[in-house]
């Protein structure tokens, strides 16, 4: 059963009930019933539709990625002229570019992040699965607690530990006078802010991505069993769910662009000594 | 349905086991990747990169090869075009030459001719000479005997007289043209062979 189907039958349950109106839907879209579940260590695992959903996106990726890369030559098929587009946009666009001339060893790592996230936002939009396992805030922790811990270690490496942090609570430049603002909203930026805001970005755009087609899905469905004159505004949803899915699409680019150009950003500032 | 446990829920609190699954997920998800795929683009890009800086080699060394002929080629046609000019001027010095030669020899058988003619004559005019010489010998002793009236038996003597005279006239003669040539003032006889 997919989430959508467990909130019509919500609604039809609704429906039933002769006092109900429209329910909107819930939180509980992100908390599917677990299909397996077990312990190890303490530690509670369970397997819901969300985590299938991650794992058969992630598997697409790497496969549609290992046949893009399956016999590369130097006058690409159109099918490596896809996934080559898509690492040199990473390679080029965000390692040379974003980061500098120390930039291209990170590149496999940028590209793996963009193509992870992009390929599950895009759960969002795909037929019968319909939601991005990047709308559990799991995932997007994950993603940001690494690129924090990379971008710190890599800082750590390249200035050495001290002139990191002084670096980092003192920007060069600040009148001593304005250390006093400046230095704890420095810190809290660099080793709070940063991954916080880089993993709720992508979370809250993909929560609320899913919430707003959901939103519009069930409307269009309620509108038309409601049966009275309201039946003439479900077309009106059900295009906007229409229109919505398309505006998921430009975020589901978007976000993956901006978290790993954002990641690239952060490892600019780590190789590079502040100026 | 599971409305109770999603209440109880904060999205930005998730369960540990959906974090360790994130990780794992991921690092398999990085590993595949760096080892299997970006490699093979970075090399193909390598590869095209060689592929034509090759390309642009090669075409610089045509390149320099078709100039290299190009000059080659205008040195040989400049090469051609003084020994153009020298096998014109030689030619040129040659016909002068066989000209002037031919000239030379023209005049040089001209005077050959000239000469030539020039000895017929005096041998013709010898030849004129003696035989008038006989002749005037003859008819002048014979003239003499019938004027005198007597014959001059004694040849010896008549000869000698004979011989006197003719070396008398031409003594004459060789005193007004030494050549026997254009002399006006000769003896008549002699002017009259002479024609």
């Amino acid at each position: 059963m997919t989430s959508s189907a467990h909130a019509l039958t919500d609604v039809l349950a609704v429906e039933s009930d002769p006092g109900g109106g429209f329910v909107a839907p819930t939180i509980a879209e992100f908390y599917p019933p677990a299909i397996f579940e077990f312990s190890v260590l303490g530690i509670d695992f369970s397997i819901t539709r969300i985590i299938l959903i991650f794992w058969l996106a992630t598997a697409a990726m790497l496969v549609f990625l290992l046949l893009t890369a399956r016999n590369a030559s130097i006058v690409p098929s159109k099918l490596q002229y896809i996934g080559e587009s898509g690492y040199s946009l990473i390679r080029d666009g965000m390692a040379r570019d974003v980061i500098g001339p120390k930039g291209l060893p990170f590149a496999p790592f940028l590209a793996s992040l963009f193509f992870f996230i992009l390929f599950n936002n895009f759960m969002s939009i795909f037929p019968f699965a319909q939601i991005s396992p990047n709308s559990k805030f799991a995932i997007p922790l994950v993603l940001a607690v690494i690129v924090w811990v990379l971008y710190n270690y890599i800082g750590i490496k390249e200035q050495g530990a001290a002139r990191y942090f002084k670096d980092a609570a003192i920007p060069p430049g600040v009148p001593a006078a304005a250390l006093i603002l400046v230095t704890p909203i420095e810190l809290l930026q660099v080793f709070v802010i940063r991954p916080f805001t880089l993993a709720v970005r992508l979370f809250a755009n993909m929560f609320a991505g899913h919430m707003l087609l959901v939103v519009f899905s069930l409307g269009a469905v309620y509108l038309f069993s409601v049966g009275n004159f309201s039946v003439v505004f479900a077309p009106l949803s059900f295009l906007m769910a229409l229109i919505m899915t398309f505006f998921e699409l430009l975020v589901i680019f978007l976000q993956a662009y901006v978290f790993t150009v954002l990641t690239a950003t952060y490892l600019n500032g780590a190789v590079e000594p502040a100026h | 349905m599971n409305t109770l446990a999603a209440e109880s829920a904060n999205p930005l609190l998730p369960p540990v086991g959906e974090i360790i699954i994130g990780t794992i997920t991921f690092a398999i998800a990085f590993f595949v990747l760096a080892r299997f795929v970006w490699p093979r683009f970075e090399q193909v890009f390598r590869a095209r990169r060689e592929a034509i800086e090759g390309g642009i080699e090669r075409a610089e060394a045509m390149q320099a090869e078709a100039k290299a002929a190009l000059e080659r080629y205008q040195a040989q046609l400049a090469e051609a075009r003084t020994e153009a000019a020298q096998i014109r001027d030689q030619a040129r010095a040659e016909g002068q030459q066989i000209l002037e030669e031919l000239r030379a020899q023209a005049q040089q058988e001209s005077a050959r001719i000239v000469a030539r003619g020039e000895e017929q004559l005096a041998a013709n005019r010898q030849q004129v000479v003696n035989e008038l010489r006989g002749q005037i010998g003859a008819l002048a002793v014979d003239l003499a005997g019938r004027v005198v009236g007597e014959s001059l038996e004694d040849s010896a003597r008549r000869s000698g007289t004979v011989d006197r005279f003719l070396d008398q006239l031409d003594g004459m003669s060789a005193g007004a043209s030494p050549n026997g040539r254009g002399g006006a003032t000769g003896s008549s006889v002699y002017v009259q062979g002479d024609r």
